[in-house]
């Protein structure tokens, strides 16, 4: 099933394990985590290994950041090969069997939601106070007063019209929720929500409920089940 | 390898007509910057540019989550495009990095793979009815203005030097991974010697410094800044770079991405009230601009009109090092001069209340 994403394909010929990847990888000098690994076991092809990736939580450590494609020797792209492995984990449900996996529900319901709602991933009024500590007192005084300060910048701010911020006309948004709807968005979706749903009841939740999304968004305790 | 490398790395830059698609950030954190962008386009340059009120996010921010499948995020793209061809443009610019990253991508992956191409025409038509062409060109904003670097120059009323010592600023420039990691080719010096920003500088008289995590990344990465448990990840990340260019006394940072030039603002304030730590001049923070910003300083525009007060880490250190007129108390006021009360203070702003644990 990998090998039907193009991003495995493109990301993974043949590694070495020289490890340049895991040298300037910023998740690996923050986390326990050596991509070089990863794919090492990934090339193996041994499935029961893969599967057991996919339920990890070492998959979910890597930042995307792409450091590790240009510094390749062989050409190889790690991040690429996580994207495959996150992609597959999530399709088979295997992502809420790790804490970092579970977060899935909280990305969804924030960022997936919001390209549905507004067609940005991104909306100020997201971006909560109490939930961002560190955006400080500017960012408060910010949200506060949004309506004066990015009416400053923007004639259209949460209205239709050309500007930053506008509100997305309804055929816009329409034609958004179409493409999902028929190139697999939707379906990664629900997939997270009944996977989700399934693993909170295990764990003693009425559900995929707030409250379990809210412990799945904040819980940052040591992370090896 | 030398820093001239940065010549292999070039591409084509259309001169004129651009489609412009948004940043979901730089809108969000940087209004300012975006309006600065189509006015210096516009009204200095004389471009024609076209900002689409029909245009969506790339949705790159939740394809790099993971949440969105690579088969929905090239259909959204498709249909940028498809609008791009509707309004009668060719040339494709983002204000986003991600999204950079995600169009490049997107064409290689059309090119290398041609059945994802011929899917997602499928998946656009049967969604929407679209059809679409793929763009002539397609570019970064801060492309665009490495492009015209020399014509702003000329139009400069300010330069990047202390008017008092009459020194070059030493500036920090700060890239974004996606904009020539993933495709170096695709990136004005490549990922190893990047000049976009450097050659503005160079060309607005400021002097790069070069450190040790030059290349390194802010910290954004992803679900590990968006899920709040992870956000150690991203700060630890800012710290490294905010440690290692601290030694050089910059005096300021500009970055190429809008998320960046957040993250490397907001984290200076979060390590300033945890750990009492500053990394400016005068026990401050460093100041962190856009380039847009750069560029509207250097041709004369008013900071609080780019939106320079939406900064956590103040600018005025810098403004007064440049030799910027400005008027302190129009910093915080809203639409039409509106008083709106302002911010409370903060430790990486305010020299009395620090408590400098390396000291």
């Amino acid at each position: 099933m990998l090998c039907e994403d193009v991003r495995f394909r493109e990301g993974l010929h043949a590694c070495m394990n020289c490890g340049v990847c895991t040298g300037v990888c910023p998740a690996a000098e923050f986390y326990d985590y050596d991509p070089r690994q990863i794919v090492s076991v990934v090339q193996t092809r041994d499935d029961e290994a893969i599967e057991a990736l996919l339920r990890s939580e070492t998959i979910w450590f890597c930042g995307e950041c792409m450091s590790c494609r240009p510094r390749c020797p062989r050409g190889n792209t790690p991040g690429y090969v996580i994207q495959s492995l996150r992609t597959l984990s999530q399709r088979l449900g295997f992502f809420t069997e790790s804490r970092k996996g579970r977060q899935q529900l909280a990305l969804k319901r924030i960022i997936g939601e919001n390209i549905l709602r507004t067609g940005y991933c991104i909306t100020p009024r997201l971006v909560r106070p109490e939930l961002h500590p560190e955006q400080g007192p500017v960012w408060q005084w910010i949200y506060d007063n949004d309506g004066e300060i990015f009416g400053r910048f923007s004639p259209a701010y949460m209205r239709r019209g050309a500007g930053a911020l506008r509100r997305m006309d309804d055929d816009s948004l329409d034609e958004i929720r179409r493409i999902f709807e028929v190139s697999g968005g939707s379906e990664m979706f629900d997939a997270i929500e009944r996977h989700s749903d399934r693993k909170a009841r295990e764990m003693g939740y009425d559900g995929a409920t707030q409250e379990y999304m809210m412990d799945v968004f904040t819980d940052n305790t040591d992370t090896d089940e | 390898m030398n820093r001239r490398n940065w010549t292999d790395y070039q591409k084509e830059i259309a001169d004129d007509r651009y489609y412009y698609a948004r940043s979901c950030i730089r809108q969000n954190f940087f209004p300012g910057s975006e309006r600065a962008f189509l006015n210096i386009l516009h009204d200095d340059l004389g471009r024609d540019v076209l900002d689409d009120p029909l245009h969506t996010s790339c949705t790159g921010i939740g394809y790099h989550s993971d949440i969105v499948p690579l088969e929905t995020i090239m259909t959204v793209v498709a249909r940028q495009f498809s609008l791009m061809n509707d309004a009668g443009y060719e040339n494709f610019i983002s204000s986003c990095i991600t999204s950079f990253g995600v169009y490049t991508e997107i064409l290689s992956t059309w090119e290398e793979f041609p059945e994802t191409e011929e899917r997602t025409r499928e998946n656009l038509f049967k969604a929407t009815g679209r059809e679409f062409r793929k763009p002539k060109s397609l570019a970064h904003t801060s492309d665009i203005v490495f492009h015209f670097r020399e014509r702003i120059a000329e139009l400069a009323q300010r330069r990047l030097v202390n008017v008092e010592t009459g020194e070059p600023l030493r500036v920090v420039e700060h890239i974004g991974c996606h904009y020539a990691k993933i495709f170096p080719k695709s990136g004005i010096g490549g990922s190893e010697f990047p000049y976009v920003l450097a050659g503005m500088i160079e060309s607005w008289g400021g002097e790069c410094v070069d450190y040790p995590e030059r290349r390194h990344c802010c910290g954004f990465g992803f679900r590990n800044y968006l899920v709040q448990a992870n956000r150690g990840y991203s700060i630890a990340n800012s710290h490294k770079k905010l440690e290692s260019m601290a030694p050089y006394k910059p005096d300021f940072i500009v970055a190429n991405c809008p998320g960046c030039a957040m993250f490397l603002d907001k984290w200076q304030y979060a390590i300033a009230e945890m750990e009492g730590t500053t990394y400016g001049q005068g026990g401050r923070g460093i100041p962190v601009l856009t380039y847009e910003e750069m560029a509207g300083l250097v041709l004369g525009y008013d900071p609080w009109e780019l939106g320079m007060q939406m900064h956590q880490v103040d600018v005025e250190p810098l403004l007064d090092k440049m030799g910027v007129a400005y008027d302190p108390a129009a910093k915080y006021l809203g639409r039409n001069g509106k008083f709106i009360g302002q911010p409370d203070t903060a430790v990486v702003n305010c020299c009395d209340a620090i408590y400098d644990i390396k000291q």
